[in-house]
């Protein structure tokens, strides 16, 4: 064992350390009101979701032929009943585990794809980026339902081809943005100081780019759960993602539009749950990006 | 990546090699020429000729200063010295080694940095202002606490308190303090070169009294040598033992700061000194002394640049690019006057050989 | 008010609230503007004096509240808005930006943009207007008028885009003309040529010109007068000449000295030590005291007055006198 004889260099004054960026977010944030009820509510889901067997009611696959399309006040099934006789309550409660699911998991990993994509990309330019940038334009110039109805129809139905297909339609998306985001802040002085330090790439990257671009491209990426979640029940709408009987927000709407002569309000109710959801995304990402604003 | 191609020629120490008269930087027909968009394709391809031939040495331990108008080619210049572009014709010798030849470009990066204008877009924004400065000695392997102890004795060279500012970020700090962080990064890998493009233009008047005066402290304490770009007169006065006029690309003149300032040799200079404002209101300027604004250097003017705007303008100047011109020991012009037998009328008559 | 005063400010303060801190940009500012005088107010970034300058037209963000009394060619400003506001906009008063670029529009050529503002203050035919445009093109000098008329602004070079602006400024005939460091963003041979030009303009129309600068050369070329502004207050006013010869508040001083052109042959420059105040916390008494070499105990206190040095030499300094 080496004996230390060296002097250690004398340890940097403690310093007054300023909040940090995120804090400044945080707290930005909190003075916004909107964007707080709509994070109130997304919690408010996701916890509905996790602890949906105690607080179902009923079993969310029990039916009954006596119970079919019971209205909306009935007792002991407050939201009524579907065509099958199941209490819509506890499926719109289970609903949400499967809906937030497809949702949410394919934005964060569509997020990690397309950012790399994008940033590369973008801290490249030239030929790099225009190959890249020009294969990306591919796949955008699909409209995305179309993309993820023709993905999910060749990959075939399912869970995990739904949220495969889900994904590929997000990754040009998020890719652009990162790109655009990347190609701003490669111009800007900072960079080009790092550059004259003899910095490699791939440090410039680390440290001077990605602080500033990730917060902008997440901002977008938070607005796409919205998307992925009318995307994923139009997949279950047509059949191509959750499979009866499980309970899935696209899909009960799906099932229950027969019914929408008989008991319209209890058939509107799993659109009702997803235009709430998507909303509330989308508010809070709204929210988010004004928080991340430094000047504001 | 680089690597290294030859050995050092001695164990001196990069800028120590050439001794004290050897220029530390020698610039030899610097050509920079940018594709103009939407150009090239069914259509004339055009090239905006930022630097257009320039040659030019920066003595050890001196200031030079660059003025000229927008278009004039200064920045370009300051980001070819720099390596952030690179130069489409033409050699930067450091200490008389061949910046990418004999002397690689990872060294030649150690030697020359630079400081911007504009003080907030040159620093990130999420960095605290001593992980910005310690940033690059972190690049270059010194360990991260030695590399946090240089940056704060930085900033108290600087001028700011360690223990206030260490652990602010830029937007915490007035513009004056934003720019101290910077020269404060310049020098924190301790270059024998320091590129001021435009540093104290966007201050206040009173700020900028101050971090001149800081920059002549740091040149004298550091040993530095000073590329000085400005368009403001007076501070290059103030500053530069030599001067440098660019006009489209071109030096039109360079010379040391009496030459330029007392003895102005190129038209393009006294009108520049002309176009200064009078600080006394009774000797307002009464005629500007250039009409027009400057040309687009996609298109220059043939022959002498100046041409289209000089009061002194003849044929000649049209056809005859002239090159700088020996005036005296320090002091070289880029104009027919100056160029003995050059068919300007007023040129000197051609010495008898 | 006397016949001739064309502008007059009276304890002009305007406050801006864009988060909790209100900031006090413009701390009881008076000014009077003579027809066909030019008064340059001097002074750095914060100084307010941009902000004092736009309060004549009333141009701030939503929610900025302006008090004191502000009277422009008989028009009491503070009671106008709406549609008598905009009248008086470009009419009477009118400005000149510091980026051309920004305050023209990209989308008309200039041509178009001239005749749009001669027709929304007159009722005149298009071609007269057009014929008006040509004039004024003709009168700032812009080469080849008829051509330049049909350009957009990013066909023309900075020089003569601010020409551009004020021709169009001076479109209506204005009796006021605000200049917002107009030739701050121009190189060197083009801003005397800017300043030359509206100084002409100026004396040819009568104009009152209020020029807002921070640098002391270009308030020296253009001004009849100049007021000096610091921390919102202006700490100084008087004759260009005797603000240059014989500063007397010890700011106005600082700067004087501070200045480059002094130091030949010294290899320092004199400088004033320390920064501007916080606006949104400005301390009691004189705001300049922390960094003035003269201050006592009285100027942490009360905020001096400005008081005649001489006729029409006034200083905010308790030392003075």
């Amino acid at each position: 064992m080496a004996v230390a004889s060296v002097d250690l260099p004398v340890s940097p004054a403690p310093a007054v350390k300023s909040p940090g960026f995120w804090s400044g977010v945080v707290r930005r944030l909190c003075r916004d009101p909107v964007a707080l009820v709509a994070l109130g509510l997304i919690v408010a889901i996701v916890l509905i979701a996790i602890f949906a067997p105690y607080i179902a009611p009923n079993d969310p696959s029990r039916g009954s032929m006596v119970r079919r399309l019971r209205p909306i006040g009935t007792a002991g099934y407050p939201l009524g009943t579907d065509d099958l006789g199941r209490d819509m309550l506890s499926r719109l409660i289970y609903g949400a585990r499967l809906s937030l699911i497809m949702g949410v998991v394919p934005v964060p990993i569509a997020f990690l794809i397309g950012s790399t994509i994008g940033i590369i990309a973008g801290y490249a330019g030239g030929v790099v980026n225009t190959l890249i940038m020009r294969t990306v334009d591919v796949f955008y110039a699909f409209p995305s339902v179309l993309l993820a109805v023709a993905l999910s129809g060749a990959l075939g139905s399912g869970l995990t081809n739904a949220l495969v297909s889900l994904t590929v339609v997000f990754i040009p998306q998020i890719a652009r943005v990162a790109e655009s985001v990347t190609t701003q802040v490669r111009k800007l002085d900072y960079v080009d100081a790092a550059r004259a330090s003899g910095a490699p790439a791939l440090t410039i990257i680390r440290v001077h780019i990605l602080g500033n671009v990730l917060g902008p491209i997440f901002v977008f990426a938070t607005s796409l759960i919205s998307v992925s979640m009318i995307l994923a029940s139009g997949l279950s709408f047509l059949g191509l993602g959750v499979r009866p009987p499980d309970a899935e927000w696209g899909l009960m709407l799906n099932t229950l539009r027969t019914a929408i002569y008989n008991s319209p309000f209890v058939a509107a109710l799993p659109g009702v749950m997803i235009f709430i959801t998507s909303i509330c995304f989308n508010l809070f990402s709204d929210g988010l990006r004004s928080a991340m604003d430094v000047k504001s | 990546m680089i690597s290294v191609v030859e050995q050092p020629s001695s164990d001196l120490a990069v800028g120590e090699r050439g001794g004290p008269a050897q220029p530390l930087i020698s610039v030899r027909g610097l050509v920079k020429h940018f594709p103009v968009k939407g150009t090239g394709f069914l259509k004339p391809k055009k090239v905006v000729r930022a630097v257009d031939g320039v040659d030019f040495d920066i003595l050890k331990g001196e200031t030079l200063g660059v003025v000229g108008e927008s278009g004039c080619g200064k920045s370009t210049t300051a980001r070819l010295l720099m390596q952030l572009m690179s130069a489409n014709e033409g050699d930067i010798l450091f200490d008389g080694e061949k910046v990418g030849g004999a002397l690689p470009l990872a060294d030649y990066r150690r030697q020359v940095q630079m400081v911007f204008q504009d003080s907030y877009a040159s620093l990130n924004p999420r960095l605290t202002i001593e992980e910005t400065i310690a940033f690059a000695p972190k690049v270059h392997g010194v360990p991260a606490q030695t590399a946090m102890a240089r940056a704060h004795d930085l900033l108290h060279r600087v001028g700011l308190e360690p223990s206030r500012f260490a652990g602010r970020y830029p937007h915490e700090l007035s513009g004056g303090q934003r720019q101290r962080v910077n020269i404060a990064r310049a020098l924190a890998l301790e270059p024998r070169l320091v590129i001021l493009d435009e540093a104290v233009s966007a201050l206040d008047k009173s700020v900028e009294a101050q971090v001149l005066n800081l920059l002549l402290d740091l040149k004298r304490d550091f040993g530095l040598t000073y590329l000085f770009i400005s368009h403001d007169l007076n501070v290059v006065r103030f500053m530069c033992e030599r001067v440098m006029v660019m006009y489209l690309g071109k030096v039109a003149e360079i010379g040391s700061r009496y030459a330029i300032f007392e003895e102005t040799r190129h038209p393009y200079s006294s009108a520049l000194l002309a176009s200064m404002p009078k600080m006394d209101p009774s000797e307002r300027t009464l005629e500007p002394p250039l009409s027009g604004d400057p040309p687009n250097p996609i298109d220059p003017p043939p022959g002498c640049r100046f041409h289209t705007r000089c009061a002194f303008a003849e044929p000649v100047c049209s056809e005859k690019t002239p090159g700088l011109a020996t005036v005296s020991a320090a002091h070289s012009a880029a104009c027919l006057m100056s160029v003995p037998g050059s068919g300007h009328s007023r040129a000197p008559v051609m010495a008898e050989a | 008010m006397t016949e001739e005063t064309m502008i007059d400010i009276r304890n002009l303060s305007v406050t801006f609230r864009p988060g909790r801190k209100p900031v006090k940009a413009v701390n009881g500012v008076s000014l009077s503007v003579k027809a066909g005088e030019v008064v340059a107010l001097l002074g750095e970034s914060g100084s307010g004096k941009s902000v004092t300058m736009r309060s004549l037209l009333k141009l701030h963000p939503k929610g900025t509240l302006i008090e004191g009394a502000i009277d422009v060619a008989g028009h009491d400003v503070m009671q106008l808005s709406g549609r008598a506001l905009s009248d008086m906009r470009g009419a009477t008063v009118s400005m000149v930006f510091q980026e051309p670029r920004l305050a023209l529009d990209p989308v008309y050529t200039l041509g178009q943009q001239i005749e749009e503002t001669i027709m929304r203050h007159e009722k005149i035919s298009r071609s007269a207007a057009a014929a008006r445009a040509l004039a004024l093109f003709e009168k700032v000098r812009i080469p080849s008028p008829e051509r330049r008329l049909k350009n957009y602004p990013h066909e023309m070079s900075g020089g003569m885009l601010q020409r551009s602006m004020i021709a169009m400024a001076l479109a209506c005939n204005p009796k006021v003309l605000l200049a917002d460091e107009p030739t701050t963003a121009l190189d060197a041979t083009v801003q005397i040529q800017i300043l030359l030009l509206i100084r002409e303009l100026q004396k040819e129309y009568g104009l009152s010109v209020i020029f807002v600068t921070h640098d002391i050369g270009v308030a020296a070329e253009v001004a009849d007068r100049i007021a000096v502004m610091y921390a919102g207050r202006i700490v100084e006013e008087g004759p260009a000449v005797e603000i240059i010869r014989n500063p007397k508040h010890p700011y106005t001083k600082g700067l004087l000295g501070a200045r480059v052109e002094l130091a030949h042959g010294r290899d320092r420059l004199i400088t004033i030590p320390g920064a501007p105040p916080d606006l949104t916390a400005m301390p009691p008494g004189c705001a300049f005291a922390p960094r003035c070499p003269q201050a006592t105990d009285i100027c942490r206190v009360d905020v001096p007055a400005l008081t005649a040095a001489s006729v029409d030499h006034s200083v905010g300094c308790v030392h003075y006198g």
